[in-house]
């Protein structure tokens, strides 16, 4: 391996650590702006033009504000949890394609850290790691509240991966690759999945709500049932980085959803732009598009919070088992039917 | 050393100390959070060998499945070594023999695969690739594979099964 290579790879990973930080940090800002747009208030206003400073000025209280420890006898447990939460949602930003290739200093550059050809076992594993995090945390900060909390989001977030696994079975099955960037290439112009397999999509939008632990699925933080969930007990950064963790993860399954399912960074007239202006200027375009499509779906996320009650905690159990799993077994059947149509019809002697 | 050499050093001396911890730590819960790390590190084994495939499986159903619903009993069951069973010599003896059989099969595979694993490297084929490992279990192991699924489906139904009596007896 070259060092060219070394120096390349960090900067793309620096430049993808700091966009989703920056994006996690906007996100907290754009959700009271929506929120408050939906309510018809004004939203923060007051740190900067519009607010916008208020993720900072977020940021500087929760530094600084007193470090509360509980009473409990496992305190490096009690500071893993928020450390764990953290790491997970950054850690999958390593295989997402965030454009094809730029042509600089006469190499091409691929957009992405690493392009593993299991791209998609890896998201499904990380996310599967996540629930450790909260687990811990709200073990160790001996709470009954905090543990109840945990189960709660534990046993939504183990029961949601099922369906979720099962609905990128269907998508799978047409793509024929687990590759993140293969699967992008794959939607070149209008070609997206979300038109192939509208219901796996829906299933997936469904599942990735409740992984993120966002309402209408939020009971692990239901305020008049358990306080505050598994992150009770933190305070100050500590609390700070549980909650950060879930809108990175919103950040994050936004983009997945963008890549997976709305053709990632393609945009009608990619190849077009790619032969009339080059392929600096139709990538740096593409990164654009696939920004405007996550941005929409951190927006639906937003939209849905203000609409859409909590469930209640056995509804959220009985759509997560007996709806959306035998839908997705369903949809993997009509995938495989409809892609063995010919030999089935030859079989039959049709 | 090479690097490799070195971070399979790192790796094993990991994997060691955790699988022992699991054993010798006195909080159950402890036990599970060291064999969660130990099961990464395992996962990092296979990945030294080039095998991401198998990798993120491992991780996906030790870590992220089992372990998970493992935690889950045990904080739920709030494990005291008071309440610990008093075991019978004879599930003691079981525990053994099924152990002793457990190494057997695995020297078994072992000495069945030394060939397999020596023709791999000189048909030169990518066999850590999902698309070859795919065609291996769907062709030439079709039967095992079915019978492995056979035997998770009755275990599925008979923890139901288990379940759904103990609420009749209420």
């Amino acid at each position: 391996m070259d060092s060219t290579i070394i120096i390349e790879k960090s900067v793309i990973i620096v430049a993808v650590f700091a966009l989703t930080m920056l994006m996690a940090m906007y996100s907290t800002w754009a959700e009271r702006k929506v929120a408050a747009w939906l309510q018809d208030r004004v939203g923060p206003n007051r740190a900067g033009p519009f607010g916008l400073f208020q993720p900072l000025a977020d940021g500087l209280k929760l530094f600084s504000k007193e470090e509360f420890e509980p009473n409990t006898p496992n305190r490096f447990l009690f500071f893993v949890g928020p450390a764990i939460a953290m790491s997970t949602a950054l850690m999958t930003s390593a295989v997402i394609p965030w454009g094809d290739r730029l042509h600089l200093f006469g190499r091409d550059i691929l957009l992405q850290a690493t392009d593993l050809n299991i791209g998609l076992l890896y998201f499904i594993g990380v996310v599967s790691v996540g629930v450790y995090g909260i687990m811990i945390g709200g073990w160790a900060s001996n709470n009954k509240f905090s543990l109840m909390g945990a189960v709660r989001a534990a046993s939504q977030m183990v029961s949601y991966e099922v369906a979720m696994g099962l609905s990128l079975i269907a998508l799978l099955m047409m793509t024929g690759t687990l590759s993140l960037r293969e699967i992008s290439a794959q939607q070149a112009g209008m070609n997206w999945n979300v038109f192939y397999q509208p219901l796996s999509f829906i299933i997936f939008l469904i599942c990735a709500f409740a992984e993120t632990n966002r309402t209408p699925f939020d009971l692990a933080e239901c305020e008049t049932e358990l306080i505050g969930g598994y992150h009770t007990e933190y305070s100050s950064m500590k609390m700070g980085f549980y909650l950060f963790a879930e809108y990175a993860n919103m950040f994050i399954s936004s983009t997945i959803l963008a890549v997976l399912f709305f053709g990632g960074y393609n945009y009608p007239g990619m190849s077009w732009a790619v032969e009339n202006w080059g392929v600096n200027i139709a990538n740096v375009i593409g990164f654009g598009a696939l920004f405007i499509k996550l941005c929409g779906f951190i927006f639906f996320y937003m939209w849905v919070r203000w609409t859409i009650p909590r469930f209640r905690y056995d509804q959220l159990m009985h759509l997560g088992w007996r709806i959306l799993i035998p839908l997705s077994i369903i949809n993997i059947m009509i995938t495989g039917i409809v892609i063995l149509r010919s030999e089935i019809a030859t079989y039959l002697g049709f | 050393m090479s690097t490799i050499l070195i971070i399979f050093c790192v790796l094993a001396a990991i994997t060691l100390a955790t699988a022992f911890l699991t054993i010798f730590s006195k909080n159950p819960i402890h036990s599970a959070i060291y064999l969660v790390i130990c099961f990464f590190s395992i996962a990092g084994h296979y990945l030294l060998l080039n095998s991401q495939f198998l990798a993120i499986v491992h991780i996906i159903v030790y870590s992220g499945a089992i372990m998970i619903l493992f935690l889950f009993t045990i904080m739920l069951m709030n494990l005291n070594e008071e309440r610990e069973v008093h075991r019978p010599r004879i599930t003691r003896l079981g525990a053994i023999v099924s152990f002793c059989l457990i190494c057997l099969v695995l020297i078994a595979i072992f000495i069945n695969s030394k060939p397999i694993v020596g023709e791999y490297v000189t048909t030169g084929e990518d066999y850590q690739s999902i698309k070859v490992l795919g065609k291996i279990l769907l062709n030439e192991y079709m039967v095992p594979f079915e019978f492995a699924s056979i035997l998770l489906l009755v275990a599925m139904i008979g923890t139901v099964l288990l379940s759904k009596k103990e609420k009749l007896q209420k």
